[in-house]
């Protein structure tokens, strides 16, 4: 995009340091600007990153090696002992799957379902511009405001048995939360509502750049729904679809919100994430070491799929 | 092909009916809240003798006018410091073509990649032991570092593709580095500042996780919170909290509202990629 046409400058300047005065604007150009942005302009976002982000990240990963017990300063090292404890215990391994399964749930359905809404909305429908807002509105509510909506419309006298009741599907009713088989779907499910809209308004952006011209021309010359949207649209969408995936990726994989309004993890363990378990591990159990722990592998999770993603985004805009 | 067809009408009303399904559980929710508390019919019938009393009821029992003021401060305060403290970075990461500069904006990009989870339980002991917990204003020094990160990957990114020429004047007619940021970058980074407001006002006003940890047993509360706690209380009786639901999404739906066209354009420009 905008930011290739900023790097070669930026490149072509670097290797011309030092080669006498003079020469071309690039060169004289340089050390006057970087008079001009002194580096302590930085010291303000660096300092509170340091003490909120970086340095707590770095001693939860020495923590995650410790029976750390979050009271007192002094902790043994106890080596792998807590992952190998992780492994070994059903309900961690569980979040972990959990976990796993909304992430990949998520980020198929509500993507899927963001793109056919953008591709529905980016028409000549008069309705157009009121979709996209009341389409987007979830997005922007409190997670906690909907978990307790869904928490009681999915309730065995909620309305949603009532709706099912209603067109004659009753025998579908369920205890929609309180089956261990189907409340992660159901929590999936509530992430998706809420944040369909959410991928739909990113897609709606990328639309923008499809040349209409292009698309009638293929349509004169006979090319059917699919292979237009695989040929002219796709590829103008690549860099949304990254951004879509990755956005939702990474919040399927720390989705705490939803989960400890709607269900707290429960019935029994089935809905618990790696979150929610962190989470009472720290600070329920006062199990801190193993809390820790289970954080670092969360971060693994994410570190490793948001770097495959970013890396994907590069490679597409180099390409572009 | 540009014309309203018969085939875009169908369409237009499938694109209705499916945002009917998507807001039937505002629907139930708004309906809800306007019953009486002893009102048997079902949920999915409309409300017969709509009534305020529960909407007074969440206000006083909930205390959710506190927490309305709690939540608007911490969102103020919160994303003027990041906004503030991540485009003074972005000036010179942006800019300096030095070793240094690339290496620390790629520590600051470190940040993307780790959770809070990671820090979560280690800065909860040292807030804890600062004495800051059960105080909104650790939020906001929370905030401001969890967030720094993403804005300065932002502000960063949209500033490269910024044209030098308006500092260099700058530069000649004589400002200094801090005049040029005040006067001539800030003012340039205008629509990327949208976006990074944005993001953050939804993120900060939102969040519930770290303010549920810091908050807990204090008096002062966050909305999310306070709704917790709310709903833990009132558990059955779902005409009560369904109005304080309502009333704690209705600020943040009429900011929407209004100002919809600039906040999804901020939203969708910045994000695209």
């Amino acid at each position: 995009m905008v930011r290739n046409a900023v790097t070669p400058a930026v490149e072509a300047a670097a290797p011309a340091e030092g080669a006498g005065p003079g020469r071309t604007r690039q060169v004289r150009r340089r050390p006057s600007h970087a008079r001009r942005a002194p580096w302590f302009f930085v010291v303000p976002a660096a300092l509170f990153y340091a003490f909120i982000v970086l340095w707590p990240s770095l001693q939860g990963a020495r923590y995650a090696f410790t029976n750390w017990d979050g009271l007192s300063r002094a902790s043994e090292f106890v080596g792998v002992d807590q992952f190998v404890r992780l492994f070994d215990d059903p309900a961690a391994t569980g979040a972990i799957w959990h976990t796993l399964l909304i992430a990949a749930g998520v980020t198929i359905i509500q993507n899927l379902i963001g793109l056919l809404l953008a591709l529905g909305v980016h028409t000549r429908i008069k309705s157009r511009n009121v979709l996209r807002v009341l389409l987007f509105a979830p997005a922007i509510i409190t997670p906690v405001a909907t978990g307790y909506l869904w928490q009681y419309l999915l309730a065995p006298d909620g309305a949603v048995n009532g709706l099912l009741e209603l067109v004659g599907l009753g025998a579908w009713r369920q205890n929609w939360l309180g089956d261990p088989a189907i409340a992660l779907w159901c929590i999936v499910g509530v992430v998706v509502w809420q944040f369909a809209g959410y991928s739909m308004v990113i897609f709606l952006a990328g639309l923008q750049g499809v040349p209409e011209a292009v698309l009638e021309a293929s349509t004169i010359d006979g090319a059917g729904r699919f292979r237009r949207f695989w040929h002219i649209i796709r590829p103008e969408l690549a860099p949304a679809i990254t951004i879509n995936l990755m956005l939702s990726i990474i919040g399927g994989l720390k989705l705490f919100d939803q989960v400890w309004v709607m269900t707290q993890g429960g019935p029994g363990n089935a809905t618990d994430t790696m979150s929610t378990l962190i989470y009472k591990n720290a600070f329920q159990f006062n199990d801190f070491g193993y809390g820790v722990a289970m954080a670092l592998v969360l971060t693994l999770f994410v570190a490793v799929l948001s770097g495959a993603q970013y890396k994907a985004l590069g490679r597409q805009k180099g390409a572009s | 092909m540009n014309r309203y067809r018969l085939r875009t009408f169908a369409l237009e009303l499938l694109m209705i009916g499916a945002a009917l399904l998507f807001f039937f559980p505002v629907y139930v929710l708004v309906n809800l809240s306007l019953k009486k508390p002893g009102d048997q019919s079902s949920p999915l019938a409309p409300v017969t003798d709509p009534t305020l009393e529960n909407y007074g009821g969440a206000w006083v029992r909930g205390g959710l006018a506190g927490a309305l003021a709690n939540s608007a401060a911490v969102t103020v305060c919160s994303v003027v410091l990041i906004v503030l403290v991540s485009a003074l970075a972005a000036y010179p990461l942006a800019r300096a073509t030095r070793a240094w500069s690339r290496v620390t904006f790629y520590v600051f990009m470190i940040g993307l990649l780790l959770p809070m989870q990671l820090a979560m339980i280690p800065l909860y002991t040292t807030m804890r032991d600062l004495g800051l917990l059960g105080s909104v204003w650790a939020l906001v020094v929370y905030y401001a570092g969890l967030q720094v990160p993403f804005s300065v990957f932002l502000y960063v990114a949209f500033l490269r593709a910024v044209p030098l020429e308006y500092e260099e004047a700058a530069a000649i007619d004589g400002a200094g580095p801090f005049g040029t940021f005040v006067r001539v970058v800030f003012p340039l980074l205008r629509p990327i500042t949208g976006t990074v407001v944005i993001l953050n006002v939804l993120h900060v006003w939102n969040d519930f996780l770290t303010p549920l940890l810091y908050l807990a047993g204090s008096d002062q509360q966050t909305l999310p919170v306070s709704l917790f706690g709310f709903v833990g209380q009132y558990v059955s009786q779902w005409n009560l909290v369904f109005a304080g639901l309502v009333i704690s999404i209705a600020p943040i739906l009429l900011v929407y509202f209004a100002m919809q066209r600039s906040i999804i354009k901020g939203f969708a420009s910045g994000l695209k990629g």
